[in-house]
């Protein structure tokens, strides 16, 4: 697949702007504003090359807890995804059905067997007018390869042969536990055999490669060849959250020897060597994301909380009267009507 | 109007809900070809067709999960666990989920699923084929909790339970599926509605509160105790979650007397969550405390011993006696 200069360097935007806004949410984490975040350093080009590829007016994305980058490239509304991580709304308060975006989802493999569903019912539901199926694509990680979901899901995909795309972020680390120590065999995509399923693992950090990758997962996918495999070999270069202390598990040196190149500083190089881009539009591409993060943070603090009342909404279709009195019973007590 | 077995009833119900939208599906271990254990859905893949009704791969939370897929993009499934026992393996997807999803997405995605569960005894089977693990349900919010008793309710309710946006955990009363009834199939919308409870018997002295299988019981106890003297009112709660506490507290204030029996064991169970809310709301209208005669608090034991474990016709009379403050029908002992 040949990507024109322009897809290249609207990639490198996105990865920019990932970096930028990725590194905020953290110092915003540490000035209060967020109660928490899971930081995606070192997972750009994964995280870009994979979204970049979905189509929004058909596809489905289940995303986890770090899937920052991913949600970006699809052009999902930052403040709102990030409500989450302000604690705000579980699951981020963006419109699923019209950001093609699932909540996010904070169990690990919680909804690898949903984007099974999904495709199923895309299967069901017949092709496009193209003739082709609309896609789900599932992010997981590779401590959560372990779960017994993940093993259902690939089996269900396979014997139901849904477009779906299990997309793996190998990053090496699941929290403290490396790899080695979570993964059997050494990879997920190899697992996949096992289920009849074709797979790839891709350089996760080599953003083209990891587009290119996730095209072909979608165009078998869409072909209605079944589901595929794509794990990406990345590295989680920060911690696994902002309440984590990798020096616990990991020294800086170790981090440094297995982190390899920067992926953000690999496409650049790339694009400077085929002279695709120059200076300004680097030096553009930053100031671009610096501002973009900063609007987000204006977001962010005039997101303000939620109504209490909204505490007991959309627990059924139709509240219940139980509910109602409990309702009734808080109001009155927090706020003496 | 025609006479059925209460299985036989959901399997019309089924029937009615694939025909009346093509969004229905139908998904579970063996209920395709074979039509299930309990054969609840005998000949619907015949007529629906391999896509409506799917055998899937043996693992449940494969089946709820990729249900919830389907939810998302507008299907209805219908998901047969085989035995009670074995919800657990779907547990986390039913409530981390299931249960939540409505709620996390502000109400943009729905969750129709049903998840139909044959349980509770009576029937000596082996072990994990006899457990009432409803109050681990009814205790979550965002799901609805129904159960039937007789074939009407069977049909007119799995319709129900189909047609609603919420998930409704449905509990099918097993060693009930052969009792016969009549049941009309030309039920109109939601009358009565999946949510309210059903006095099956009236009465002036107490007040007996149960749910699917022990209905039948109830009623047995309810004409013994007649025999005796007193009138039980019998209250088929039909719905766990929520409650109709409406009808209850209006027959406790009647009788004021209560005893509600159920399989599942007594601990944390719906029997206690009736006992509480209806002492507060009939706190003054009540002439005992609370009754609940209920399974024992012990793993479900084998089969030879099932018969001590159930609540049967005898305890739930004993437990009548000790609310009228009457000497034990039985051994003569005091209330
Ligand atoms: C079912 C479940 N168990 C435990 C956790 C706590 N937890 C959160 S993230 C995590 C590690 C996940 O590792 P991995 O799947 O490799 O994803 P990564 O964090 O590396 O992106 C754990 C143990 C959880 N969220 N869900
Ligand atoms: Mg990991």
């Amino acid at each position: 697949m040949n990507f024109s200069n322009e897809t290249l360097k609207e990639l490198y935007r996105l990865m920019v702007s990932v970096r930028h806004v990725d590194q905020a949410a953290v110092s915003w984490q540490r000035q209060g504003l967020l109660p928490a975040y899971a930081p995606e350093l070192g997972q750009e080009a994964a995280q870009v090359g994979s979204g970049y590829v979905v189509d929004t007016s058909r596809d489905f994305v289940f995303p986890t807890y770090r899937e920052m980058g991913v949600a970006r490239a699809m052009g999902v509304d930052m403040v709102e995804y990030m409500s989450t991580h302000k604690a705000t709304w579980h699951g981020g308060m963006y419109n699923p059905v019209e950001t093609r975006l699932a909540p996010i989802q904070a169990v690990v493999g919680g909804s690898v067997l949903h984007a099974v569903g999904w495709a199923h019912g895309a299967r069901l539901n017949g092709p496009d007018d193209d003739g082709t199926y609309p896609v789900a694509m599932t992010y997981f990680g590779d401590g959560a390869s372990s779960q017994g979901d993940v093993h259902e899901a690939m089996n269900f995909a396979a014997v139901m042969a849904a477009p779906v795309v299990f997309f793996v972020q190998n990053n090496g680390w699941a929290i403290s536990v490396p790899t080695e120590r979570q993964v059997a065999g050494g990879s997920v995509a190899a697992r996949a055999a096992g289920y009849g399923m074709e797979s790839v693992q891709v350089d996760g950090d080599d953003v083209v490669a990891v587009a290119e990758a996730t095209s072909r997962a979608f165009e078998h996918a869409r072909a209605g060849k079944g589901p595929m495999v794509v794990e990406a070999m990345t590295y989680r270069r920060g911690p696994h959250s902002t309440s984590d202390d990798p020096g616990r598990y990991r020294t800086l040196d170790q981090e440094r020897d297995d982190a390899g190149e920067d992926p953000v500083t690999r496409l650049r190089k790339r694009l400077e060597a085929d002279g695709v881009a120059d200076e300004p539009f680097f030096t553009r591409a930053v100031e671009d994301a610096k501002a973009e993060a900063e609007q987000i943070r204006a977001g962010i603090e005039a997101l303000g909380s939620r109504p209490g009342s909204e505490m007991f909404e959309y627990v059924f279709q139709e509240s219940t009267p139980a509910l109602h009195e409990q309702a009734r019973q808080w109001r009155e007590e927090s706020e003496h009507v | 109007m025609s006479s059925m077995t209460l299985s036989r009833a959901i399997n019309s119900g089924l029937r009615r809900a694939l025909e009346d939208d093509p969004k229905v599906l139908l998904m579970g271990e063996d209920i395709g070809t074979l039509g299930g254990v309990f054969r609840v859905t005998d000949g619907l893949q015949k007529d629906f067709g391999a896509h409506r009704v799917m055998d899937t791969p043996l693992a449940e939370a494969g089946i709820i999960g990729t249900a919830v897929g389907l939810a998302y993009r507008g299907y209805r499934p219908v998901c047969e666990i085989q035995f009670d026992g074995f919800i657990y393996p779907g547990f986390d997807q039913i409530i981390t989920q299931v249960a939540k999803l409505h709620y996390r997405t502000g109400g943009a995605v729905k969750m129709p699923l049903t998840i139909r569960v044959p349980f509770g005894g009576g029937i000596g089977a082996v072990e994990h084929h006899s457990e009432s693990p409803e109050a681990y349900f009814a205790h979550t919010a965002g799901l609805r909790v129904v159960s039937c008793s007789n074939p009407q309710d069977a049909h007119t309710m799995i319709r129900q339970a189909v047609a609603c946006d919420d998930p409704v955990m449905f509990f099918e009363p097993k060693r009930r599926y052969w009792t016969k009834g009549e049941v009309d199939e030309e039920i109109t919308g939601q009358t009565p509605s999946i949510d309210s409870a059903a006095i099956v018997a009236a009465g002036d002295d107490v007040t007996l509160v149960t749910y699917g299988p022990l209905v039948a019981t109830a009623r047995d106890a309810a004409i013994a105790a007649s025999d005796e003297g007193v009138s039980v009112e019998v209250i088929d709660l039909r719905s766990l979650s929520p409650i109709d506490f409406a009808t209850v507290e209006a027959s406790v204030r009647k009788t004021g007397r209560l005893v509600v029996t159920h399989e599942a064991s007594q601990f944390g169970g719906i029997g206690a969550e009736i006992a509480a809310s209806i002492t507060r709301r009939c706190f003054y209208y009540l002439e005992a405390a609370p009754e609940r005669v209920t399974g024992f608090d012990v793993p479900y034991p084998a089969a030879e011993l099932e018969d001590h474990h159930l609540p049967d016709l005898d305890r739930m009379l004993d437990a009548v006696d000790r609310v009228m403050d009457r000497h034990n029908s039985l051994s003569g002992r005091e209330g």
